[in-house]
């Protein structure tokens, strides 16, 4: 049987993907006694123990449901503010509005680590420090424009006769385009969604600066718990695991769009 | 597309003009208030003027980690934009296979930076990683928390296992808008593998390799959390970067004159390459119509 190269180099990539992330996987699923004492392949002594302790621990688990509520908060914030700006750039032109546009993507490139300390002192200012809201708003720094971007992408694909029409035929505006152009780019929205959701997910240098107790994110939770207790690897790598799941779970949804997201709607 | 003249599509834009106001200009503003000031206490400042800016401008430390930083940035974009052109020519087209393709090679994307750290600083450990311990039991003397050389091997092995998928998919996407009509005439014209990919695929490309290109490089360029987690910037500062040396500056030892000045200087060279990036990209868009 003859084995066609472009298998071979997908199996070799995708095993060089997979690799790194079953070892993870393998590490959780041993004890802290067998992964210092020797080196195994896979777990000699399965135990679920490092997820025990994570999901009955409060300080562990909270970080997941801090995690989960600002990344809602953050998704919900962006969508809502820029589903009308990405209409307004795909329909309008408007005084200043290619320098607005690129002034949003100039904040999409900004650095976190530029933004870390005014952040911490902004909201500490305004009494916001170490609340879901802060986190949230922080990460719209990069969230809006992203979503601005590939919202407007998907729009200019939707031909301008489609508006006209509806006015024509007496609609309002906000009925118009809640009842008749938001369906339309429900797939937009669906991939906008996504990557405002992966992106505030990843973050953290952000997160970790600003919440310490109250909001404090898994993220921030991990690292801090391996500086304190040092060696324990099971837990750690069980936390790691526990934190592909969530996106795992949603690229099911958007795997034909990934690629159309990530170029900014531009494929 | 014709666009409509109309100003008042401003109250469209608002919401996110004042949201990211709050977000980005205040922030801004005050690290340019840092930026010319200094301070010897708790809220007791003095005009500073643009010392901080000289010092900077001329500091080794600034001059190394930017070394650092660019030489990093373009390594990864030679190792990254190749493979993922080539890999995106590898995928399955359709069916069962090319969804299970693309789940799979989507996954390092969605993981959290400081767990992708977490995942390459456990695998490259000689004692409890595989990487470490299969190239130990080489006889290849690997430890990235000694050795720059391997320290930078595991920050940038790691970063291709990252991010090379995001070029392939932008590059598989570009790949799959191409008619079948141009293979068909190449085909006809006996064209080699080379001149179809040469002539045919990568000027189709363009448009998404240049995304590509440009999302890798401003990432690359502000990359913190990974190296952080693997190396903490060492061994020494070898693996300092741009980042990891302003967060150290601005929270660890709390010298927030010359970091606010840091801080401006990064955002401009920042800026400046995404005014480049904005140009050429309207000018493909403007391309595309015509």
């Amino acid at each position: 049987m003859r084995i066609k190269s472009s298998t071979v180099v997908m199996t070799l990539y995708l095993l060089f993907l997979l690799i790194p992330i079953y070892w993870l996987i393998n590490m959780s699923l041993k004890t802290n006694q067998e992964i210092t004492s020797g080196f195994t392949l896979f777990p000699h002594t399965f135990t679920l123990a490092n997820y025990a302790t994570i999901l009955t621990d409060p300080s562990w688990y909270n970080g997941y449901i801090n995690s989960i509520i600002y990344v809602t908060m953050n998704v919900v914030i962006s969508l809502t503010v820029a589903l009308p700006a990405a209409y307004a750039f795909s329909r309008y032109s408007f005084m200043g509005d290619k320098h607005l546009f690129f002034w949003l993507l100039t904040n999409r490139m900004a650095p976190p680590a530029v933004f870390a300390l005014p952040f911490f002192q902004l909201y500490s200012s305004v009494g916001l420090f170490d609340t879901h809201i802060a986190i949230a708003l922080a990460h719209c720094l990069f969230n809006v424009p992203l979503a601005v971007w590939i919202l407007e992408g998907f729009m200019r694909g939707v031909p301008k006769e489609i508006d006209e029409t509806a006015y024509i035929d007496g609609y309002s505006f906000g009925r118009f385009f809640v009842k008749i152009f938001m369906p339309l780019i429900a797939s937009g929205i669906g991939v906008a969604a996504f990557f405002c959701f992966m992106f505030s997910w990843v973050e953290l240098l952000l997160s970790r600066t600003l919440a310490t107790v109250n909001a404090k994110s898994i993220a921030a939770t991990m690292t801090r718990t391996v500086s304190a207790s040092g060696m324990d690897w099971g837990v750690l790598a069980a936390a790691g695991v526990l934190t592909i799941v969530p996106g795992a779970l949603v690229i099911y949804f958007v795997r034909n769009y990934i690629a159309k997201g990530f170029a900014l709607g531009r494929v | 597309m014709d666009k409509t003249q109309n100003n008042k599509a401003w109250f469209l834009v608002l919401p996110v003009l004042v949201l990211v106001a709050f977000s980005a200009v205040i922030p801004l503003m005050t690290v340019v208030n840092y930026s010319v000031q200094d301070t010897f206490g708790q809220n007791d400042f003095f005009w500073a003027g643009l010392s901080w800016f000289e010092d900077a401008i001329s500091s080794d430390r600034l001059h190394e980690a930017l070394w650092r930083q660019i030489l990093f940035s373009v390594i990864i974009l030679a190792i990254e934009v190749p493979l993922g052109i080539f890999i995106a020519m590898n995928m399955p087209k359709s069916g069962f296979w090319a969804s299970l393709v693309l789940i799979l090679m989507a996954l390092p994307l969605l993981i959290p930076f400081n767990v992708v750290g977490t995942i390459w600083q456990i695998f490259g450990r000689g004692d409890i990683g595989l990487l470490g311990h299969t190239l130990d039991a080489m006889g290849i003397d690997y430890n990235y928390t000694n050795d720059p050389i391997d320290a930078w091997f595991t920050v940038i092995i790691m970063d291709v296992w990252h991010w090379t998928s995001l070029v392939a998919l932008l590059a598989y996407a570009g790949l799959q808008s191409i008619p079948q009509a141009y293979y068909q005439a190449a085909r006809i014209d006996q064209a080699s593998r080379w001149s179809v990919f040469r002539y045919i695929e990568l000027p189709k490309l363009q448009g998404v390799l240049l995304i590509a290109v440009l999302l890798r490089f401003m990432d690359s360029f502000m990359i913190y959390t990974e190296p952080f987690v693997v190396t903490g910037g060492g061994p020494g500062n070898s693996t300092t970067f741009l980042s990891i040396d302003l967060v150290k500056q601005a929270t660890g030892q709390f010298d927030l004159g010359p970091a606010a000045a840091f801080s401006i200087i990064y955002f401009l060279v920042i800026l400046l390459i995404s005014w480049v990036f904005y140009t050429v990209m309207t000018n493909l868009d403007k391309q595309e119509t015509f």
